[in-house]
């Protein structure tokens, strides 16, 4: 049987590594090489690297820099931020990416999806969804209102979407809806993200890496029920995200709410060997997971110094 | 930039020259440990080659990433990496005009050959990916859509999962006795039985998967080596090593 995955995920912004509350930036970390080289060598099953730059012409430094890092990556690598083209994908997987994080331009744009997986196949395709809490019932289905992309979506009443989100189990437990959130958790979309997550899974995503935008950087532990509510939904592997403040919730994660791989990003950072010990708890705990062993990654550290 | 200025003296004396962040390869120590023996690594349009290359690189290996049939009869190995769809990659190593120069240097030259991927179903017969289509022929077998018996087994096979070593392989040198690697396809080799002594290595996923190959030079992965890290990276360089040893010096000169 496959393994559950612990993953890290790296926030790039204008050449270093940034920790993140709530999808904002609090602080930065330092380079994105010393953090490939270092949880490489502390046993982690899976590397996302996300552009969170909010300038345009930061890319093609972080394309320069992934083509270095990807060099010293032996995990596998998914990349993402700012994508929204078949052209933007290829040219990450030419640079050494081995799967490309999708997000806004997926919900604005089916095609796109359908493209992507025709033609790199779905397994290249992560789903990022972002999600927050919120007291009103989403609608089951994407609506055209809110994104200038007539094609779909229309004619839905507001009442019939609801009843039947209620009828999928999206509102199960009657209190905590979750609504899909893009452009860098900036803009509703009155989308639930069970609803968003099978639509997607139907176009051809292979992966969803779901995050909980109230949970990000706060270390109180994942979103469970956002998680279960997905996992139980859709067929594709679910990579829980956002929150982790101990070992003891990446656990909860997948044993209560059946993630298929659990990712942090904050509590990564600062901390010494912190993947392998986040491995060890997991392997301890008898998650079937890789074995937690060191690899000397054998390449000389790079950057020695960087100075722009 | 203080740093900097008090780094570059200590940095110099260190590594003799300063390093600049764009050639990784080249500074890497073990570049020179199979100095002069090449290994091509065979560029025909399939992704992962990047990572192949960066892996290769990172053991030490000397390679030349190619689609010249001059340099694969100039090298001591040939690598065949690949993601994507059987059809498509044999049609274009037709294209590229290098079946026949692969089937010299493999078959009747006897340099050792290294699959990975799509590399392993190519040895096939016959794929059954997209319709019918020819392979290598160079094991008895085809390739076939994974079919689990269990419904918790999704296809595409994505992610890590632990190999049964059924039969000693030279590849597998220094391994544990149940390594994990990484996998990523949804079409699987099922050998002959007439040749089940070639397969080396299997993997449970549903239904037993062929994970590994041998057949005298011929090796062959189902799996990501350049992407499982220690067990992966064990794997290349016991190829390499292994390849080495088993060619004489003249074929390089």
């Amino acid at each position: 049987m496959l393994k559950k995955r612990l993953i890290a995920c790296l926030l790039w912004r204008d050449g270093m590594l940034v920790q993140s509350k709530g999808f904002k930036h609090t602080n930065s970390v330092g380079s994105a090489y010393t953090a490939i080289d270092f949880f490489n060598t502390w046993s982690i099953d899976e590397i996302i690297l996300l552009d969170v730059t909010r300038l345009p012409h930061k890319r093609e430094q972080f394309h320069r820099d992934l083509t270095e890092l990807s060099s010293r990556c032996f995990v596998p690598l998914a990349v993402g931020g700012w994508v929204d083209t078949v052209e933007e994908m290829r040219r990450l997987l030419s640079e050494g990416a081995d799967k490309v994080v999708i997000n806004s331009g997926a919900f604005r744009n089916e095609q796109f999806i359908r493209e992507g997986a025709e033609r790199f196949g779905k397994q290249c395709l992560v789903l990022s969804i972002d999600a927050k809490r919120t007291s009103v019932t989403p609608f089951d289905t994407r609506r055209s209102v809110m994104l200038s992309s007539p094609s779909r979506g229309e004619g839905v009443s507001k009442h019939a979407s609801t009843s039947s989100a209620q009828a999928s189990g999206a509102t199960q437990g009657d209190t905590v809806t979750h609504e899909v959130f893009i452009d860098r958790g900036r803009k509703g979309t009155g989308v639930s993200p069970v609803a968003w997550a099978k639509q997607a899974e139907e176009w051809g995503v292979g992966e969803i890496f779901l995050t909980s935008i109230d949970q990000d950087g706060t270390g109180n532990g994942y979103d469970l029920s956002l998680i279960e509510s997905v996992a139980g939904a859709v067929d594709v592997p679910v990579i829980a995200s956002g929150g982790v403040g101990n070992w003891q919730h990446c656990i909860d994660a997948i044993e209560k709410a059946h993630a298929d791989a659990v990712s942090a990003a904050n509590i990564f950072h600062y901390l010494e060997q912190s993947t392998k010990k986040a491995k060890n708890e997991l392997f301890a705990h008898g998650i079937n997971i890789r074995h937690p062993e060191f690899y000397d990654i054998g390449l000389p550290r790079n950057p020695l110094y960087r100075v722009e | 930039m203080l740093r900097y200025a008090l780094a570059e003296p200590v940095l110099s004396a260190v590594e003799g020259a300063r390093a600049t962040q764009h050639d990784t390869a080249a500074r890497i120590e073990g570049r020179f440990l199979y100095n002069g023996r090449m290994i091509a690594l065979i560029d025909y349009g399939a992704g992962n080659l990047k990572s192949v290359a960066n892996a290769c690189a990172a053991i030490g290996a000397d390679i030349e990433i190619t689609t010249d049939p001059a340099v694969i009869r100039r090298a001591t190995s040939i690598i065949l990496p690949g993601v994507g769809a059987f059809a498509e990659g044999m049609d274009r190593l037709r294209k590229a005009g290098l079946l026949p120069v692969l089937h010299e240097e493999v078959i009747e030259k006897k340099k050792p050959y290294l699959g990975i991927c799509l590399g392993l179903q190519f040895l096939a017969e016959k794929g059954f990916e997209h319709g019918e289509h020819e392979g290598f022929g160079w094991i008895k077998g085809t390739v076939k859509k994974i079919e689990p018996k269990d419904p918790a087994c999704k296809v595409p096979h994505m992610g890590w999962n632990d190999i049964d070593l059924v039969r000693p392989s030279g590849i597998f040198t220094g391994l544990q006795e149940h390594p994990t690697f990484y996998f990523v396809h949804s079409f699987a080799l099922e050998v002959d039985p007439s040749e089940r002594d070639a397969v080396t290595a299997t993997c449970e996923y549903g239904q037993t998967i062929t994970a590994a190959v041998q057949k005298d030079n011929i090796f062959a992965v189902q799996f990501h080596p350049e992407k499982s890290q220690n067990a992966g990276l064990m794997v290349l360089k016991n190829f390499c090593t292994l390849s080495h040893a088993s060619i004489p010096l003249s074929i390089n000169a």
